[in-house]
């Protein structure tokens, strides 16, 4: 019940004549869509573009790291401390971008089972958890320096911690369930409802945190913020998303290979070490 | 159960499905007593870990109990489809002439009635041990009874998306348990907010709400977990 019966193989369907007509037929647009579902493709791809956008990125985070440590002045009230929002608030922004992203790969995934988005959506899972790791411990830091404690039950701050543990949901469900396919597929569900439900859990946290007490402090305290405060920001967050998107078409790919392990187009491409070498054996 | 040829109607499914349900509760009477058993161990070991501080207990016996009937339904969750998955009846779900969610509707409600409605019944003894103050009572019983539904029916969707995995005890705690979140935020807020002398409906009345919404959306993400599940 578990086999899978009927393996789809993309790329050998395209050797059937009709179907080759209509693909030539095809918007050049549409068609580069459909072929970038195919394995050896998104492989040739991944490749590329990956390694574009980690250089792309590396200037723009230097740039935005340089600004925000020395061209910006120490602010009155916190003096150097805030600094860390340029690593917090980015990564904090990141953490949910992610996560809307994910479910948005998942659906794909879902609905037209295009197996190149089942991978991308669980790529996003980990590098998402990681973004929301970082926030929680810089703004633990950040907390320590300003409102003298590690932890505070900030609705914020709770509201991460519970992101934080839906994407660890994620990626273990992801890893319990042997099947990659409908792995990929069941935790693609759980984002899915993780995002339907993320709203209300951040309005509930929201409202429970207003049962107690409102933290009053805000990331850029209560006065105007300063438009030079902002610009490293706006570097930094430009970076992480390049970087993002880097390091996903290089885990994906990393994937995706070891998904097609075995298959004569990874020997070709790899060499014949390269196709042996398998983490993921293809089921 | 239903001969061949004939189309049965959504109520005549409902009927026979939750028939058998609780038949084979029936048969197995002493299983079904243990999520209550453990819901009143928890309250017993609060009681102990807290010390003899009957202040201090009447204080957060809303919120034990509440964490005590949530922890329970969430182990009870494992029951809700495992044995079908793994005597075949649920591809036969699948294969059946109504829709998958009205079964897996119908499912999930008698589980919530043989589960949870039991330690609801039991709350008011359970809040006498804790020292709950007598006004809190009734809000606590109508927020358990809006929430333990809601909480069966996000339960119903993690339970649905680990059903092919075999030991599964802390990953559906670690799917579930963050799901549960707001009905834990609004159920135990509403008996906060009344012991603060606040207004508990607002709390409860989104309870309500959410519940509404669960009850169409839940069963169709549990019939989709589901069909991937068994895929």
């Amino acid at each position: 019940m578990r086999f899978t019966v009927f393996q789809d193989a993309p790329g050998v369907s395209l050797r059937s004549r009709p179907l080759l007509d209509s693909y030539r037929r095809m918007q050049p647009i549409v068609r580069w869509f459909h072929q970038l579902g195919s394995p050896p493709t998104f492989d040739r791809f991944a490749s590329r573009w990956s390694r574009v956008f980690y250089l792309a990125a590396l200037p723009v985070l230097l740039v935005g790291i340089w600004q925000g440590l020395f061209v910006v002045p120490a602010e009155q009230n916190q003096n150097d401390a805030f600094r860390i929002i340029y690593i917090h608030v980015p990564s904090a922004w990141m953490s949910l971008f992610v996560f809307a992203l994910m479910a948005l790969y998942s659906a794909i995934a879902l609905v037209w089972r295009i197996k190149i988005c089942e991978i991308l959506a669980m790529a996003c899972a980990p590098m998402g958890a990681g973004f929301t790791l970082v926030t929680l411990l810089t703004g633990s830091i950040w907390g320590k320096g300003t409102w003298g404690t590690w932890w505070d039950w900030d609705p914020r701050m709770t509201s991460e911690l519970i992101l934080l543990f839906l994407y660890l949901g994620v990626i273990g469900l992801y890893h319990a369930i042997e099947d990659r396919r409908s792995a990929a597929r069941a935790a693609g569900l759980l984002a899915i409802v993780g995002v339907g439900l993320l709203p209300i859990i951040r309005y509930s946290v929201d409202w429970w945190g207003g049962l107690h007490q409102r933290q009053s402090i805000n990331v850029f305290g209560d006065n105007a913020v300063r438009a030079e405060l902002i610009a490293p920001l706006w570097w930094m967050v430009v970076a992480t998303k390049l970087w993002f998107v880097g390091s996903l078409l290089a885990k994906a790919r990393a994937d995706n290979l070891g998904r097609e392990a075995g298959k004569a187009w990874v020997a070709e491409r790899l060499g014949p070490a390269g196709g042996s070498a398998q983490e993921h054996p293809t089921r | 159960m239903i001969a061949p040829g004939t189309q049965p109607g959504l109520w005549q499914t409902a009927r026979a499905l939750a028939g058998r349900d609780l038949r084979l509760l029936w048969r197995r009477r002493g299983d079904a007593l243990q999520p209550l058993l453990f819901a009143l161990l928890v309250v017993v070991l609060f009681a102990l870990a807290l010390g003899r501080d009957p202040p201090l207990m009447a204080k957060v016996a809303a919120a034990v109990l509440w964490l005590a009937v949530l922890l329970a339904g969430q182990l009870a969750l494992d029951s809700l489809f495992r044995s079908d998955a793994e005597d075949g009846s649920l591809e036969q779900w699948l294969l059946a002439p109504v829709p998958l969610a009205w079964l897996v509707l119908v499912r999930v409600l008698v589980h919530w009635a043989t589960t949870a409605l039991p330690m609801i019944a039991v709350t008011p003894l359970l809040a006498e041990m804790l020292h709950l103050p007598h006004d809190q009572l009734p809000i606590l019983l109508a927020s358990l009874l809006l929430g333990t539904p809601l909480l069966s029916l996000i339960g119903g969707v993690v339970a649905a998306l680990t059903v092919s995995i075999r030991r599964s005890g802390i990953l559906v705690a670690l799917l579930a348990l963050p799901l549960f979140v707001p009905v834990l935020v609004f159920g135990a807020g509403s008996v906060a907010a009344a012991a603060r002398g606040q207004d508990p409906v607002g709390a409860l009345l989104l309870l309500g709400a959410g519940l509404v919404v669960a009850l169409v959306l839940a069963p169709l993400a549990t019939a989709a977990a589901i069909r991937i599940s068994l895929s």
